[in-house]
């Protein structure tokens, strides 16, 4: 149900690490909460961002959710898909609905994130 | 500790998030809120609203002289701004309960049945209205029996589809009447006799023509003990229509787009309904109730806000609390939004908001259509000042079934 493969934050990101490049999105947990998502907010590419602080938004009918970033370095790529189908992100958060890739600056940073295991106990303790 | 309505374990059943709304645990969407609101505008959806405050008002002695209108009526002229008089028998007017100094203490539905009125209040606001009602009936001394009906638990049936879903289910040609009478129906007659057993034999359900979606819809005020049966029943039946169970979510969607007001939103203690664009249900020549003289200083020297419609572009939605601009540069705040969505019938980002309505007479107009300024995080985004309803349900279209 929740990837081995993936660390994540306790805002409910995840972060795929390829080499000193991390994937980041939200999680389905998070995209659960959301309901239909009909806007994300991204920034631009070479943008730099700081663990803990938000990195955009994402909009559904009812809420605004603030997204932050679990790691710090330099925005390489966007998902650009999203701006036309944001319900990707609710369809397929782990995969096709990835949000930002990010050029890590403090790689250690990641091993401070929560495994698998952690974060599925943090979302079963989680009240809705 | 949030209530719970009679229909709680349904919809858990249903499989619907559960939130706390107005002290109670309600189910804000089944499966979403997108879907939800479709259902609703395109053929039928079904919502729990036992959360509703249901009041009876009855007269403790009947009417001293036969000139005399029974206590219950002037009583009900006296505490809110609409014309009670103009009520016939099972029919529902949409009212508001002022304050001395013309603010809103709720909302509501008044209805006139043939021994007693109903009220009904907002969820939020039913311990405050009640208590309301209470100290204005002892401070004139009305002779009245004022009690919380929390034996009836409220449904709400709505959509293009529902005038057909009523009429074969409680055999009455409700497409005719065009008074929009409400009417009991008593259940468990022949026409329901069906598999599995209809609401038991008997039992008297009132359905008012009234709703809160712009869409054409009932409301049922059921005794609790059938609130399950009839809901089920409704379900089951409305499935040839394609009937959806609809939460909380999708009645938020729903409203705003036919710009109805939400108490805690558009109305509060210090807003009246001029204010609100509610002027019509404030009727000052049916005599004296309680906010008249400031609600007719507001009327002559003009409001000190007013609500007005935006809509924005792309998706920058605008949310409750976000501030409104003159100006791009955000110099001149002239209001606040007070509900504000992803409109999904229309497609695009809609709000309210209350507006200095003078200065909105000198807000820059593109195309003769004014213009403002949304704070939405940073950006300062422009927004149209539109007519409103944003949404109006279109008499001519034929109803769904597919």
């Amino acid at each position: 149900m929740i990837p081995e493969n993936l660390r994540y934050s306790k805002e409910h990101e995840w972060v795929k690490v390829d080499g000193n490049i991390a994937t980041i999105g939200i999680t389905s947990f998070a995209q659960e909460q959301l309901g239909d998502i009909v806007f994300i907010e991204l920034p631009e590419v070479e943008t730099q961002v700081k663990a803990m602080q938000d990195f955009g938004v994402a909009e559904s009918i009812k809420t605004v959710s603030t997204l932050y970033s679990p790691v710090s370095g330099k925005i390489v790529e966007i998902n650009s898909e999203l701006a036309e189908s944001p319900g990707t992100v609710n369809a397929s958060p782990y995969a096709e609905g990835w949000m930002i890739k990010v050029e890590l600056s403090n790689p250690s940073e990641v091993n401070s994130l929560l495994d698998a295991k952690q974060y599925q106990e943090l979302i079963s303790t989680t009240s809705e | 500790m949030n209530k719970k309505t009679i229909l709680f374990s349904e919809h858990l059943r249903l499989g619907a998030r559960m939130v706390p709304f107005g002290g109670w645990e309600m189910p804000v969407q089944y499966s979403s809120i997108t879907e939800e609101h479709a259902a609703v505008r395109t053929r039928v959806g079904l919502f729990d609203i036992g959360h509703m405050g249901v009041i009876e008002i009855k007269n403790y002695k009947p009417a001293a002289a036969p000139k005399s209108p029974a206590p219950a009526l002037s009583f009900l002229q006296y505490v809110t701004t609409n014309d009670v008089s103009r009520l016939e028998n099972y029919q529902f007017q949409y009212t508001v309960a002022c304050n001395e100094t013309g603010g809103t203490v709720d909302d509501l539905l008044v209805g006139k049945l043939p021994d007693k009125y109903i009220v009904v209040a907002n969820a939020a606001n039913t311990e405050k209205v009640l208590a309301w009602l209470e100290k204005q009936r002892a401070a004139k001394n009305f002779e009245l029996y004022i009690r919380h009906a929390t034996e009836i638990s409220m449904l709400s049936l709505q959509g293009p589809n529902a005038a057909a879903l009523i009429e074969k289910i409680a055999g009455r040609n409700v497409t005719a009447d065009k008074k929009n009478r409400s009417f009991v129906w008593v259940a468990g007659s022949p026409v329901l006799a069906k598999d599995p057993p209809g609401i038991a034999a008997g039992c008297e359900i009132l359905i008012s023509r009234t709703g809160y979606t712009g869409e054409d819809g009932f409301e049922f005020f059921a005794p609790k003990d059938f609130a399950v049966e009839l809901w089920n029943r409704l379900l089951l039946d409305g499935a040839a229509y394609k009937i959806k169970p609809c939460g909380l979510g999708a009645r938020d969607t729903l409203r705003l787009e036919a710009a109805l007001p939400l108490y805690g939103h558009e109305y509060d203690d210090d807003t009246s309904p001029i204010e609100a664009g509610y002027g019509w249900a404030v009727k000052f020549d049916k005599g004296e109730f309680i906010g008249r003289d400031r609600l007719l200083q507001q009327k002559e020297n003009g409001l000190p806000k007013k609500l007005f419609g935006l809509e924005l572009p792309d998706k920058n939605i605008p949310r409750a609390g976000y501030a409104v601009y003159a100006d791009i540069t955000g110099q001149s705040k002239i209001g606040q939004i007070t509900s504000g969505t992803f409109s999904p019938t229309l497609g695009k980002p809609i709000g309210l908001a209350y507006l200095q309505s003078s200065d909105l007479i000198n807000a820059p107009a593109v195309g003769n259509i004014p213009r403002v300024y949304v704070k939405i995080r940073e950006k300062f985004v422009p927004a149209s000042v539109v007519s409103t309803p944003f949404y109006k349900k279109n008499r001519a279209s034929t109803a769904q079934t597919n």
